[in-house]
């Protein structure tokens, strides 16, 4: 073998693991941003009908179709700049929140499945879940009749309750506690929107953040009694008092009552 | 040795307008692809009271779009990595994808990167710049790396499960941006074309876009080439090895060694035209691959 050929094939040799080597590390650089990039920051709210997250990367093409089909502009393509996985569509709640239209047109022309074209109620998307995040700062929880997340949700009344408490400050009003229901609110964000604090006391999260999960060998009692239609263990047995002789017990009254001194008056 | 500028010969023998004709339609079909995108809806149709539907000519961006709200097109680069992470078994993206694969079956893969693709205005104008500045350092990287990082790019959508590569393709960046909006986009744009321009010539298109590398594959028995017909009457002014951005396809055809045809069968050749532009004898033309 000429010498110029040994050469020839040593620099093919090295020339061959640089490129190998460059390419390892730009996949490991790529795949390390990647990670960053595939999680969601928690402001940030996909359209309707999105599959979960780490199908929806893989799936959706950006396109943007959804993005041109929404009639008031909500969703966004993400850019280099910011947080959300580039090129993806998303709408930050507080800015502009899903006006939950009935057709669901961002959803009708998706190529790829990345969200769900079949949707057919919007009530039943859930793109994330309300949180009452701030207790301190609500202004219904500081014993106002604030309600204004309440009266704008497009789930009315169901997504958001109002559930009274008595205000322990006052002593003698009520609090009306915005409550969320997450198996009603869909998370289009018009509760995080309105909310006139300047920075909402109410915010819609990732189900992930935002859901706590029952053990599953948690049973709630009275459900399973409604569900039997009785107690499950021993016949209830109505209350009985263990009181000294003569005292009586007004549950909804007076309290304990002393028996009348006989005789003395 | 002062040289005769770059295609003063063409200039001179055939007029401004034909040696640039194909640049000139090429930089019109680029545009026009964006401007139809950013026209908007065509025209409202009112169904009946309540429902009023948008008609657009084309609707969504090179990744995948409509038009007509009813003939799906999809960029099949892009589908294949949807595929390869698990997703996306969608029939409209699928039949999206088979026509656009179809077409660049048959006028050329690279076709794309001339006629369509936006980052090609780009990294040309780099190009063409670094010439005027007479700016030599070439690209020492293998033209062949490119297909090597289109290996990549499929493997690591293959095993992360989502579309890594989208996450930092610089020309899809390019291509919604203009559509969507760039944000701080023009940046990666920006370094690019510096790339180009400072460090080597067609160091991006020529060299390492995997979407480059993927179409000219889509290229291999494309019907519509580049012959050099007329080779005999080539003197050797070298212009199209200087403006081609992949000069290594024209010497077979027009050198002509050991009996080779005059058709650049080369799938890495955009067929853009440029070396029919720029040459003053006429020594290419289009034509068909089955072409005398
Ligand atoms: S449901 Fe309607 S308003 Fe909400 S993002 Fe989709 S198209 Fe826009
Ligand atoms: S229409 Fe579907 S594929 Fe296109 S950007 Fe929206 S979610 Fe992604
Ligand atoms: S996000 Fe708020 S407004 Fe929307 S459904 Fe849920 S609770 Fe109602
Ligand atoms: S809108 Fe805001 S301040 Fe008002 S009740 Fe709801 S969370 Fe509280
Ligand atoms: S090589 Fe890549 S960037 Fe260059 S024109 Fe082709 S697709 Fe566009």
């Amino acid at each position: 073998m000429s010498n110029k050929k040994r050469l020839d094939r040593r620099e093919f040799i090295t020339r061959s693991g640089k490129m190998v080597g460059g390419l390892a590390l730009l996949g490991g650089a790529i795949s390390g941003y990647g990670k960053q990039a595939a999680s969601m920051p928690a402001y940030a709210i996909r359209p309707p009908g999105a599959l979960p997250e780490e199908d929806f990367l893989g799936a959706c093409i950006r396109c943007g179709i959804c993005v041109k089909d929404c009639p008031y502009d909500i969703l966004h393509l993400a850019q280099w700049q910011e947080e959300v996985a580039l090129g993806t569509p998303y709408f930050i709640a507080r800015d502009i929140p899903c006006e939950m239209c009935e057709k669901i047109y961002c959803v009708r022309n998706c190529p790829t499945g990345a969200l769900d074209r079949l949707m057919e109620n919007i009530e039943k998307s859930r793109m994330g879940v309300a949180v009452l995040v701030d207790q301190e700062t609500c202004l219904n929880m500081l014993g106002l009749r604030c309600d204004i997340c309440y009266r704008v949700c497009p789930v009315l009344d169901k997504a958001i309750t109002l559930e009274r408490f008595h205000n322990p400050r006052t002593k003698s009003h009520t609090l009306f506690v915005p409550t969320v229901h997450s198996d009603s609110c869909t998370g289009c964000g018009k509760c995080e929107y309105a909310c006139p604090l300047p920075i909402a006391a109410i915010k819609v999260l990732p189900e992930s953040l935002a859901k706590g999960q029952a053990g599953e060998h948690y049973r709630l009692g009275w459900k399973e009694k409604e569900k039997r239609g009785g107690a499950l263990v021993t016949p209830d047995i109505e209350h009985q008092y263990n009181l000294p002789e003569g005292f009586q017990y007004d549950l909804l009254g007076e309290g304990l009552i002393a028996p009348q001194k006989q005789g003395g008056q | 040795m002062p040289r005769v500028p770059i295609g003063r010969a063409a200039v001179e023998k055939k007029g401004w307008f034909r040696a640039n004709r194909w640049l000139l339609l090429r930089r019109t079909s680029q545009l026009l692809i964006i401007a139809l995108f950013l026209i908007g809806p065509l025209a409202f149709v009112e169904w009946s009271d309540d429902a009023e539907e948008k008609i657009w000519l084309i609707k969504g961006s090179l990744a995948s779009n409509v038009v007509l709200d009813t003939v799906p097109l999809s960029d099949p680069f892009i589908y294949l990595q949807t595929l390869l992470s698990g997703q996306a078994f969608e029939q409209t993206v699928l039949i999206g994808a088979l026509i656009v694969t179809l077409f660049y079956l048959l006028v050329g893969g690279r076709v794309y990167c001339s006629w369509v693709c936006p980052m090609n205005i780009v990294t040309d104008s780099a190009g063409w710049l670094r010439r005027k500045l007479g700016l030599k350092k070439k690209c020492e990287l293998s033209p062949n790396l490119r297909f090597w990082v289109l290996g990549l790019v499929m493997v690591m959508a293959l095993v992360a499960g989502n579309l890594l590569w989208e996450l930092v393709n610089p020309v899809t960046l390019l291509q919604r941006g203009l559509l969507y909006g760039m944000g701080a986009g023009w940046m990666v744009v920006a370094a690019l074309f510096l790339y180009d321009l400072l460090w080597s010539r067609n160091g991006w298109c020529g060299h390492l876009c995997p979407m480059g590398a993927f179409y000219s594959l889509l290229g291999r028995l494309s019907l519509v080439r580049v012959r050099a017909v007329d080779r005999e009457a080539c003197n050797d002014c070298m212009d199209c090895f200087v403006v081609c951005p992949e000069p290594q396809v024209i010497r077979p055809a027009l050198k002509g060694e050991d009996g080779v045809s005059p058709l650049i069968d080369e799938s890495l050749c955009t067929n853009c035209g440029r070396c029919i532009d720029i040459c003053g004898p006429e020594v290419f033309r289009f034509g068909g691959r089955f072409n005398k």
